[in-house]
Parts: C-alpha cells; sequence; structure tokens
C-alpha cells in the first residue's frame, strides 16, 4: 500500500504519482492523508487503482474518474465524481452539490445525503444515495440510475431525458415533465442490482420510479414557461 | 367623397419607420404560428462596427515599412501564463468554436484543414470532438460547455488547449438548441440522447456557478492535463470588464471575447438581436480589464464577432488584442450562402446571402447539416482549401495595413493608429473622431 500526505507533499505530486499507474501497476492500493477538504484530489485517474482518501474533501474529488475506486473517508465537497466515466466512488459521509455531475458511468455511492442538482445532467452514471437529496437533482439527467434511499427534494428530474430516478421516501415536487411512471418487474430486477451495489438494505419495492413525460422532446410553445 | 374631391391632391401613402414590412411580416409569422424565430447566425441589425473606424497610416512622424519586401510577423503565442505547453500560431486569426451537430462531420473536417493549412488553431462546439477535426487540426481548441456533451478526460487530453465556455457573443445569458431534424445517430450517440429529439445545451455550468467556483474549476481542468493545456475562458459581450477581470482572477490563460455579431446555430431571433453588446464596444473594456490587472499580454484576449477581412482584423490588433477568431466568415469562405445555391434557397424561401435557418438541416450548401445527400455537396479538401486561401488573404491584408502604419509585427498596431468616424465608435473604442484629437468621455474633458 502507498501512503501519500498530501499536506507535506502537494496536490500536483498526488495526481501526477496517481495518474502514472497504468493497467498493470503494482501500486494498486493508495492512502491519502491530510486531505483537509483540498480542492482536486485523484482527478483525472485512468487506472484500476484503489485510492483511499483519510478525510473530507473539497471539489471534485475523483472528477472524470476512470476505472479507479476513490474512497472517501469522511464527506465531499461540491462536484463529487463530476463527469465520471467509470469505476466506483464511494463517499461515507456526506455530498454537496452537483455530486455525479454529467456523469458518464461508473458507480457514484453516497452513504449521507446530498445536496442540491445531485445527478445534474447525469449521462449514464449510477448514482446511489443512501440518505436524502436536494432540490433540482436529476435536471436534465440523460441517462442512467439515480437511486435514493432517503426524500428527495424540490423539482427533482426537471427536463429530464430518459434517466431514471428511484425514490424511497417523499418526493418535496417533480420538475417540468418529470412524472411517475410504473415499476415493472425489470425496474425491480434493476433497482435489486443497484441497492446491493451500492451496499443498501433497503427493498425495491419500497421505491417509486420517475422518468421523463417526454413532452419536450420536441420543441412546442405551449410547453414553454 | 364628392365630385369637388376627385382628383383633388391626396397624401401619399407612408411606410411607418417602426412598423416596417419586415417587422409586420414577423408579427403576422407570429400570430399565425404561436412560436418565436428560431434562426442561426449572429445580429443582423447595423450596430457601430471596425467600419467606423479608419487607419492614419505613416506620415512625416511615422515612417512606413514597404509593402511587400519588410518583415512584419503575424505569428501569436497563446496560453502564456500558467501551461506549460502554450499554442503558438503563424497568424492571428483562429477558427472559432462551432459544434459537430450543428455543423457536418466534413465541414468539421474542412475547418481542420483550412486552419491546419494556414498555420492556426480551429475549436470543436458544443458535442463533442470528433475524429475528423482532430484528425485534421493541428491545433485543436476543445471547448468544455455547460452541456458537457461528449465530454471526456482523453479528449480533454487529446486537445491543444481547452476553451470553457460562459458566454456567447449571440446570446450571451443563452443555452444552445439543436432541434430533432439534426439529431443523426451519429450526434445523437455522441450526446447520448435519443435520436430526432429537439436537444437544449444548458445556459449555465452545471457544476460551478460563480468566479471563486471556476477558479477551482481550472484547478481540476489543470490537473487532469497536468498543466500542459492553455485555459481560455470564452465570454459573451456582456460586460467585458467585470468578466474580463474575474476571467484573469479565476486564472485564465487567454480570454476569447465574442460580441453580438458572432454567430451561433440557432436561437431565437430576439435573443440574437437584443441582447450583448457589439464587439467594437466591447474590446477596450476588455483590454482596459488586462492593463488593470496588469495581464495585458501576459493573459491573452482573442476577439470575435463580425471579423470579415485583414482591416478589421488589424483594427482589433490595433484596439488591444492579441489574435481573432472566426466563425460566420469562415463558414462563408466554405461556401455557405454561396449565390450558386440561388435556386435551393428560392426553394427554401429565402435568398443567398440571407439564409439563416441553420437549425433546419436542408442548408444547400451542405454545411449546417446532418443530411448525407446535403453534406456530400462539400468537398472537406476543397473546403480546406478555400478555407486557407480566405486566411491568407486576411493575413495579407492585416499585415499590408500594419506596414503603412509603420509595424514590424502585427500586435505593434496601437490605437494610436486608429481614428473614428462617428462619434459612437469614438465613444466606444476610445478613438479619437476623425479631424479632433478628442473623444466622448476622454480624461480631462467635460463631457
Amino acid at each position: 500500500m502507498q501512503s501519500f500526505d498530501l499536506e507535506a507533499e502537494g496536490l500536483r505530486a498526488l495526481n501526477s504519482a496517481l495518474h502514472a499507474q497504468s493497467a498493470t501497476t503494482n501500486q494498486t492500493v493508495w492512502d491519502i492523508l491530510n486531505p483537509k477538504g483540498a480542492h482536486a484530489i485523484a482527478v483525472g485517474l485512468d487506472a484500476p487503482i484503489e485510492v483511499n482518501v483519510k478525510g473530507s474533501t473539497g471539489y471534485y474529488c475523483a472528477g472524470m474518474n476512470k476505472q479507479a475506486t476513490v474512497h472517501v473517508h469522511g464527506s465531499a465537497g461540491p462536484g463529487v465524481a463530476e463527469n465520471m466515466m467509470s469505476g466506483t466512488v464511494v463517499v461515507e459521509g456526506d455530498a454537496s452539490q452537483y455530486a455525479g455531475a454529467t456523469g458518464n458511468g461508473g458507480t457514484l455511492i453516497i452513504k449521507g445525503n446530498a445536496s442540491s442538482r445531485c445527478g445534474i445532467s447525469m449521462k449514464g452514471i449510477d448514482i446511489i444515495v443512501h440518505g436524502n437529496i436536494g432540490h433540482m437533482s436529476a435536471f436534465m439527467a440523460q441517462s442512467g440510475n439515480l437511486v435514493v434511499c432517503g426524500d428527495a427534494g424540490d423539482a427533482l428530474g426537471d427536463s429530464l431525458y430518459e434517466a431514471r430516478l428511484f425514490v424511497r421516501g417523499s418526493v418535496k415536487s417533480l420538475g417540468a415533465d418529470c412524472i411517475e411512471k410504473e415499476m415493472r418487474p425489470e425496474h425491480i430486477t434493476l433497482l435489486t442490482e443497484l441497492l446491493e451495489r451500492g451496499g443498501c438494505d433497503a427493498k425495491p419495492e419500497e421505491f417509486k420510479r420517475y422518468g421523463s413525460a417526454r413532452q419536450l422532446y420536441h420543441f412546442n410553445i405551449d410547453n414553454a414557461y | 367623397m364628392t365630385d369637388d374631391t376627385i382628383g383633388a391632391p391626396r397624401t401619399v401613402p407612408v411606410q411607418s419607420a417602426t412598423f416596417t414590412p419586415s417587422v409586420n411580416a414577423e408579427i403576422r409569422r407570429a400570430a399565425a404560428t404561436g412560436i418565436y424565430d428560431i434562426r442561426g447566425g449572429g445580429a443582423k441589425r447595423k450596430v457601430p462596427h471596425f467600419d467606423d473606424l479608419l487607419f492614419l497610416g505613416a506620415s512625416i512622424s511615422r515612417y512606413p515599412l514597404e509593402g511587400y519586401r519588410e518583415k512584419c510577423e503575424t505569428s501569436v503565442t497563446l496560453g502564456t501564463r500558467f501551461a506549460k505547453n502554450p499554442i503558438q500560431l503563424d497568424i492571428p486569426v483562429t477558427i472559432a468554436g462551432m459544434s459537430f451537430g450543428a455543423l457536418s462531420g466534413p465541414a468539421k473536417e474542412a475547418l481542420g484543414r483550412g486552419a491546419t493549412l494556414a498555420g492556426t488553431s480551429t475549436t470543436t462546439g458544443d458535442g463533442g470532438m470528433t475524429q475528423e477535426e482532430r484528425g485534421h487540426s493541428k491545433k485543436l481548441v476543445y471547448q468544455y460547455l455547460p452541456s458537457r456533451y461528449g465530454m471526456n478526460p482523453d479528449d480533454l487530453r487529446r486537445a491543444d488547449a481547452i476553451e470553457i465556455v460562459v458566454g456567447q457573443g449571440a446570446k450571451p445569458g443563452g443555452g444552445g438548441m439543436l432541434l430533432g431534424q439534426k439529431i443523426s445517430d451519429r450526434v445523437a450517440e455522441m450526446r447520448n440522447l435519443p435520436q430526432g429529439i429537439d436537444q437544449r445545451s444548458a445556459c449555465r455550468h452545471p457544476d460551478w456557478t460563480g468566479p471563486d467556483d471556476l477558479e477551482i474549476k481550472i484547478l481540476e481542468l489543470r490537473e487532469i492535463t497536468n498543466w500542459e493545456k492553455p485555459i481560455y475562458i470564452k465570454i459573451g459581450g456582456a460586460r467585458p470588464y467585470f468578466d474580463a477581470t474575474l476571467a484573469i482572477k479565476a486564472g485564465a490563460d487567454v480570454v476569447v471575447l465574442d460580441g453580438m455579431q458572432g454567430g451561433t446555430a440557432a436561437t431565437q431571433d430576439v435573443f440574437i438581436e437584443h441582447v450583448g453588446q457589439p464587439i467594437l464596444a466591447c474590446i477596450r473594456e476588455a483590454v482596459r480589464a488586462l492593463q488593470d490587472l496588469g495581464m495585458h499580454r501576459e493573459v491573452q484576449l482573442v476577439v470575435s464577432g463580425g471579423i470579415r477581412h485583414g482591416a478589421d482584423v488589424a483594427k482589433c490588433m490595433a484596439l488591444g488584442a492579441d489574435a481573432v477568431a472566426i466563425g460566420t466568415a469562415a463558414l462563408i469562405a466554405l461556401g455557405d450562402n454561396d449565390p450558386k445555391y440561388e435556386e435551393d434557397y428560392r426553394k427554401l424561401g429565402t435568398t443567398a446571402g440571407a439564409y439563416d435557418d441553420w437549425h433546419e438541416g436542408r442548408d444547400p450548401a451542405g454545411i449546417t447539416t446532418q443530411d448525407p445527400a446535403l453534406m456530400a455537396r462539400l468537398d472537406p479538401v476543397e473546403g480546406g482549401r478555400r478555407l486557407n486561401n480566405y486566411l491568407k488573404v486576411m493575413t495579407l491584408e492585416a499585415q499590408t495595413i500594419a506596414r503603412a502604419c509603420g509595424k514590424n509585427h502585427l500586435h505593434n498596431l496601437e490605437p494610436e493608429d486608429l481614428c473614428a468616424l462617428t462619434m459612437e465608435a469614438a465613444a466606444m473604442a476610445r478613438i479619437p473622431l476623425a479631424g479632433t484629437d478628442w473623444y466622448p468621455g476622454k480624461p480631462g474633458t467635460s463631457y
């Protein structure tokens, strides 16, 4: 295991060291000490390595991640796992705004709550939140799955495309063109797998599914706000 | 009517200067359809522009350089502030961001070919980076847009520079739209959207909201790309002094400033014509911001919006820009709105020179379309040759003017080389009105 003191060695050295890892690296496990809310920790990774951040992070931790597993043993600032392509990011605490924004793939697991705009413009990522999510989450979400074991705030799924949203608790309000949809057997199957992947003990039958009404797919003046 | 009024002089019919035939036609169109007008291109209204400035040329106090023999350099380096690998260009005319989706693949290829032949850069757009574009562009700027369509770290690293798009001159504060006619399978796949739907691009970034966040976003992009790539920030001509100031403070290597004449693939006509400022009014304000922060020439300024020929290039340089970007002019060089397609334009209810329904995907010139039959009308090799020719002419024209002003590099052009033809231009560009040493707002004057 590699141990890296971020406070002592600096962000540039950290990301350079992580970027230097290839698919065949032997340095497969990294512990990052003293993150102390620093921004851009472990961004742009592209190797099957495991990175354990021993504390809370600032903005954009694990941004644009590919292949790597990044585990934040604390809370994450805004934009955790933004534009993730593949791999896994786990946040033990809470996540601030824009968690998983524009993510194309991989899995983001948030064991606490996520703030506003969770999954905004998501493009294929799977996001599993053990707690609640804030307002405007999944805004213009294109594809992928957002699972919320707690409650969702205002305007969930506003201007949604083809992403699937599963919420166990209450939804304060739905955004434009977002509607509740039937939970069919294939969705139960999908959600079962997502909950298992996210380490959630919730039952898929307790969730409701939300998706796009597809009324905004073609420009119509009568749909304008 | 009585007999004595027959044949008497009558009031001549007078058309309203306010309710013009085109205004009335638009009112009738809106009443019939209930939909606002959407179109491509930039502002068509007449606004103060570079035509309102003139160069003074050499005189007894300044001697000129020989037109064809003496050296007049044109090179420019962009991204010298923080990037390990600044972009070196042979000419200060770059190709502005235009998306694959809005433009066809062959059109993007032609832009790359032409720019590369001329020794300059081209720029992606909303929708991601295509292989045609990367493969044929020696220097490629990768736009980082609110939609993040097609955004991925591999392309980020394949780019030569990154342009964070905050605003666009045609629609500062507005997002984009690409109507379903142009969402082909390939476009849909690149954008991760269903085929054939009308696609919207967000008006603001999804994961940052202000200049303090932007600074951190830039840090992230630099870390991902090993601090190699210049980071541009593109702003529309809204509040150029403050926007340029904030962009510089956030860590930009290059500020790209786009005036209201700059084009768009599609947005509301009311937005294009009524939001934002002409580029003439923006350049000196952005330069003032650079100067106030001690960053003029350290952070480079690229300006765009209605640049047509070498005289416009030279005027931008004289006002303090380091380079310019062209979009609409580059498309015209490829064949956009060419009168040879007049018959086709008429079938679409328009005429060559006025065609702006780029969003409909029926472009007779085969540029703003995804229709395979129309796309085939543009030969990317020939298009690249034409663009290269045009860029060379623009550069020669700018050099001609610079030599006449006694300058051995385009960057040596300065405001003192100019005079203004109108009060408006004088005020906006802070250039003395022709025949005077005064401009409105000049320090030390009372008005």
